[in-house]
């Protein structure tokens, strides 16, 4: 919300503080200032003049010699100017001064230009006349201002000589931009703002003297209302003026309008404006005499088409308000008024309209037409209806005061259902406690006096008035009590009572552990969208009937890359990958810790399954075992050593054939990991080896345990064994260790792989593996004896398998 | 004897004095001390010397044998020492050459931010929970004082799965799900990722994290919000860091607060990070609504709470200095490895 500073002061007038000032103790007080503009930041020095007397440069044909009278003095000042003749009063800065821009209207400099006197062509110049661009406006705002060359005041204007130019020009104007909440409707208004700006500053608030007007006729002689929707008009307001004269608004009016941002277009339309401004009102014009059958009927729209002031074809639905004469629809409520019955140069008498629409519908329908307007975006907040007809006097007031037309007596109001004031109890105790203050009642009620709340002392009650629509319940009043008090007058203390345990999840734990162990190992923390494309299941050469394609799709994404819930968390880590491949890092290791999401059924009835998932990627130095020893070593830290399978029969279809595994714990699923299939990694733009793990987090936390106890260090020796083995090529390790560890018993400590062959030497299509078994017993030295017996149960076991040892 | 012994023990001396090696000095021991060597030798022949003189002969004897041992011992120390300093001399090293790294990875500054801010947290007594991303319009907004068709559904552009369920476009609703169980007091911090409607640029994203903290108890007020963020502030921003709460407004707070610190590059100065005012604003909080209190099955007769959320990413990319947010992720590891 703009607020022109002047316009505030104009209900404010004993407000007396800088800039600075009124922007920090309006932010606190709740009207949070986004940011301002002086328009007379670079504008110095600048006085009114008048043109004595116009000579020829005598060395320059382009240049005249002026003598300009400022009131004091006549100062002699050098021009290119075309459109300056001798009598012209118009703005001089003076040698020292500043001016905003140039004369072109170009980006003005931050800092403005700064002026001093000199000589042009061997003549000495005091000063620069000036054009409304290098006062830092435009013709927009000032459309008396000539195309190019120097703004000249009109004959009427009331400046004398040596006036402050800036003033003269209502230029000496500061536009605060605030941040008004949603709950504070009242506040998108000039007298809203202006009756926070006077509860802020405890001054007086002057609000303008609506009278009455109109003359003997009655309104309902020319036109009457029908509301056929009531629910969405609560309110509808109009007045009719005839003998209209169009004419430019006054300069005041202009001034303000401008400051706002809205140019001038004639009197009428400046006054919806202006009162649309001042009270957050929007009203409409419209031309009577194309109002058919002098009748309004409020209801929704009829034709799928209609033509807004604006010249364009809107699309409408049923759902869209129209304002209708009977014959045809004339308007969209409250968000734009139809070419048909828009104001013109040739109106005569005009209806004047003031109405309360369905914020929420208004919305929607503004969505719908996809056209927001000044209106339609204060109606949407939800007006309150009470403010229709004040707005709508003090517009017809503005009408007879600026001669613009002759207002016709009375007003049509359908109204069917007005809106009362609220009655809140008023409970100082309560509120103190809950901001934890100790502010006086008389405190109190001097606050709420400001905001026009008034106290029924009978009934121990606030009044609350209706454009206070926000103020339900004590806390709500207790903000008020806040903000006037001062948040920062609020004292600072810490919540007492029971102590509470701070703690992180046993969940979080087991994550934080996962993470650490990533970094140890060299990968970086990344981050990936939850949401992806409905094409990542080709890239990752998923079947069409893969559980992996029954993804949750978002109804309104972003665009199709956004557009479905993850299933699968690769994704986003090979396009991480990719990134720093194209980007030519080397040796790129990353990890994500984030949540799949997987539906119970389709389409969703219920909230889905989000199961998180750490997701391991790497490319570089490294393969699939320097993954899976990071995989083992978090396992490890997890307190389940050595308790993993790895089965390779899975074939996930976007891993490498031979080079996967999916991992178990007993018969509870853990993850997978393996070697992105090459064409899978091709299909992100991967070429290069590209290895993956994805550990389903659920899962490793249930099993994962922190519990420890100490097993005491090793003090009987132990005995070790090589085991050389020869065996069929398509038996696993893993099988071997099954083995080693069902049979080992207690004196089994460990067993490492060190040697796995194939070639010459060994059988076609068999391979040689070799172990290191180490026996210990807690108790004693073993003897060959005891280490042979457990030997003997584990070489009974391989020769079922066709293992033998080696010769 | 006597004469005997003190020519073994000068010559002895002076055989040590010129030794110039480790054996050499080994074999002098042997020669003198050894089973055969000459004290031995002496020894030996006691039994010759008469009953009386042999205590002060063995005397004499031993004072040699000290004396020759002691000369060894210092003779041997200084050779040691002598050829320590001398390899000690061979094996110097450049240290100005780099050093060996394991290049362990490094965190997501989002986790860094993350894990600090849960860190001060959990030290009040705050327990960390989590809730779900794809969450339902009830928890999201109806609990929370935000009811069908009110304009901040709008403003929040909300990604929806259906009429019921969405993707949650704030922290809140796990305020909701944590007061419905009605365990009480309540203090908690829920970290989380959320979602909104926002198109990719440097400072949006439709995917970003919201840290919501919650405290419910008897008596909680105005004033215990205001002097635990300030004891937040200090703590993860730095002792010198002021705060300054403006009224604000948002559906299931009242009253309303945004809570600026002062700049931590400028310490309140004024700069570009702060836009030349000397505070930033770093998160919005205030007085859980009674109606919200009342939705969630608590009374808001008996109890008060007040809650607060943090964008964890506006915290990430102000510590940080980082510009852009689309750094967070892309995952380069040229912008991780900063971190």
């Amino acid at each position: 919300m703009n607020t022109p500073l002047s316009w505030i002061k104009a209900y404010v007038p004993d407000l007396d503080c800088t800039v600075q000032e009124y922007v920090d103790k309006m932010t606190l007080s709740g009207s949070h200032v986004e940011s301002y503009v002086k328009f007379d930041k670079n504008l110095e020095k600048i006085v009114v003049g008048r043109i004595e007397e116009i000579k020829p440069h005598p060395d320059a044909d382009k240049l005249v010699v002026c003598q300009v009278n400022i009131g004091k003095e006549t100062i002699q000042i050098v021009t290119g100017a075309k459109n300056v003749k001798e009598g012209d009063v118009i703005p001089v800065v003076l040698d020292g001064g500043k001016v905003a821009g140039g004369h072109d209207g170009s980006k003005p400099p931050e800092e403005g230009i700064k002026i001093k006197k000199g000589k042009l062509r061997g003549i000495e110049s005091n000063g620069m006349m000036c054009g409304i661009e290098e006062l830092g406006s435009s013709r927009d705002f000032y459309p008396e201002a000539p195309e190019d060359g120097v703004y000249v005041f009109e004959k009427d204007a009331d400046v004398a000589l040596g006036d402050d130019a800036v003033k003269a020009l209502g230029l000496d104007e500061t536009v605060v931009e605030f941040e008004i909440t949603s709950n504070r409707v009242d506040c998108f208004s000039m007298i809203g703002m202006a009756r926070e700006v006077a509860a802020t500053f405890e001054k007086e608030l002057h609000l303008p003297k609506v009278t009455q007007t109109g003359n003997s006729e009655d309104v309902n002689d020319y036109i009457s209302v029908e509301v056929a929707d009531k629910e969405l008009c609560p309110r509808y307001v109009a007045r009719v003026v005839k003998n209209i004269k169009l004419a430019p608004s006054p300069k005041w009016m202009q001034r303000r309008l401008a400051a706002m941002g809205i140019r001038s277009i004639n009197n009428i339309v400046d006054i919806t404006n202006y009162v649309m401004e001042e009270y957050g009102q929007p009203m409409h014009a419209y031309d009577l005499d194309t109002i058919e059958d002098k009748k309004i009927i409020v209801k929704r729209a009829e034709n799928e088409t209609f033509v807004t002031l604006d010249g364009q074809e809107r699309k409408l639905d049923n759902t869209v308000l129209m304002i209708n004469d009977g014959k045809k629809e004339i308007g969209i409520a409250g968000i734009m008024g139809g070419e048909n019955s828009m104001v013109n140069d040739n109106m005569t008498t005009m209806l004047f309209e003031a109405a309360c629409f369905d914020g929420t519908n208004i919305r929607l329908s503004s969505k719908k037409v996809g056209l927001r307007t000044d209106a339609s975006s204060k109606f949407e907040k939800g007006l309150d209806p009470n403010t229709a007809m004040e707005a709508m006097n003090r517009a017809c007031q503005l009408i007879e005061e600026l001669g613009a037309g002759e207002v016709v007596g009375g007003a049509v109001d359908i109204y069917p259902n007005p809106v009362g004031e609220k009655r809140l109890p008023f409970e100082p105790e309560k509120m103190n406690a809950l901001l934890g203050t100790d502010v006086s009642k008389e405190e109190m009620f001097s606050y709420f006096k400001m905001l026009d709340l008034v106290y029924d002392a009978d009934a121990n009650e606030l009044i609350i008035p209706t454009f206070r629509q926000d103020l339900e319940c004590m806390a709500d009043l207790a903000e008020e009590v806040a903000r006037f008090y001062g948040y920062d007058n609020i004292p600072v203390t810490l919540p007492r009572g029971e102590a509470t345990a701070g703690k992180k999840s046993f969940k979080n734990r087991v994550e934080d552990v996962a993470r650490d162990v990533a970094e140890q190992n060299g990968f970086c923390g990344g981050m990936c969208y939850s949401f992806e494309s409905p094409k990542v299941f080709d890239k990752l050469l998923l079947p069409q009937d893969s559980e992996y394609r029954k993804a949750i799709v978002i109804s309104n994404p972003l665009g199709e890359d956004f557009s479905i819930m993850r299933t699968i968390s690769l994704n986003g880590m090979l396009t991480s990958l990719a990134t720093n491949y194209n980007r030519r890092n080397k040796n790129v290791r990353l990890y994500e810790m984030g949540n799949v999401y997987l539906p119970k059924a389709l389409p969703l009835t219920e909230l889905p399954e989000e199961r998180m998932k750490f997701t391991l990627g790497m490319y570089g130095e490294g393969d699939f075992f320097t993954l899976k020893g990071v995989v083992e070593e978090l396992f490890e830290k997890l307190g389940l050593k050595n308790q993993m399978t790895y089965n390779p029969n899975e074939k996930k279809p976007f891993l490498h054939p031979g080079r996967q595994a999916d991992i178990y714990y007993h018969d509870v699923y853990i993850g997978y990991l393996g070697q992105v299939h090459p064409e899978a990694a091709s299909n992100f733009d991967l070429e290069v080896d590209t290895y993956v793990a994805v550990i389903d987090m659920p899962n490793l936390t249930e099993h994962a345990t922190f519990n420890r106890k100490y097993e005491g260090i090793a003090k009987y020796p132990a005995v070790t064994r090589d085991l050389s083995m020869v065996m069929k090529k398509e038996i696993l390790v893993g099988d071997v260790e099954a083995i080693f560890k069902k049979k080992g018993g207690k004196l089994l400590e460990q067993f490492e792989l060190f040697d796995v062959y194939e070639g010459t030497q060994i059988q076609e299509g068999y391979k040689s593996v070799a172990y290191a078994l180490t026996f210990r017993a807690k108790d004693r030295s073993l003897t060959d004896a005891d280490v042979n017996e457990v030997l003997d149960k584990i070489l009974k076991e391989l020769t079922k398998l066709d293992i033998n040892l080696r010769a | 004897m006597k004469e005997r012994l003190e020519a073994i023990q000068k010559e002895a001396l002076e055989k040590i004095q010129n030794a110039k090696t480790m054996e050499t000095l080994n074999e002098i021991k042997v020669e003198y001390l050894g089973k055969k060597g000459e004290l031995t030798q002496v020894l030996k022949g006691m039994k010759d010397v008469a009953a009386e003189d042999r205590p002060k002969v063995g005397q004499m004897v031993n004072e040699t044998r000290t004396a020759i041992e002691e000369s060894l011992e210092r003779e041997m120390n200084l050779l040691a020492k002598a050829k320590q300093e001398e390899k000690l001399a061979k094996e110097v090293i450049d240290v100005t050459l780099p050093g060996t790294k394991i290049n362990t990875g490094h965190k997501h500054p989002n986790q860094i931010a993350l894990e600090d801010l849960e860190r001060v947290f959990i030290g009040m007594g705050y327990e960390i929970v989590e809730g779900p991303e794809v969450e339902y319009d009830k928890y999201n907004f109806e609990l929370l004082n935000i009811p069908a068709n009110h304009p901040a559904k709008d403003e929040q552009d909300t990604f929806y799965i259906n009429k019921e369920i969405l993707l949650r476009t704030q922290t809140s609703p796990v305020q909701a799900r944590v007061m419905e169980t009605g365990k009480m007091p309540i203090r908690m911090l829920a970290p989380g990722r959320v979602f909104r409607s926002d198109e990719v640029d440097a400072t949006h994203s439709p995917s970003f994290h919201q840290v919501e903290g919650l405290v419910v108890d008897k008596n909680i007020t105005f004033s215990d919000l205001k002097g635990t963020l300030a004891q937040f502030a200090t703590e993860f921003f730095g002792p010198e860091t002021k705060v300054k709460f403006r009224p604000h407004h948002f559906p299931f707070t009242e009253p309303s607060a945004e809570m600026d610190i002062t700049c931590f590059k400028c310490g309140g100065k004024g700069c570009r990070m702060c836009k030349g005012s000397g505070w930033i604003e770093i998160l919005g909080c205030g007085m859980v609504h009674p109606k919200v209190l009342k939705a969630c099955g608590i009374d808001p007769e008996e109890y008060s709470g007040f809650a607060f959320g943090i964008g964890l990413e506006r915290v990430t990319l102000l510590k940080y200095e980082i510009d852009d947010m689309r750094l967070l992720y892309e995952n380069d590891t040229r912008f991780l490895k900063q971190f």
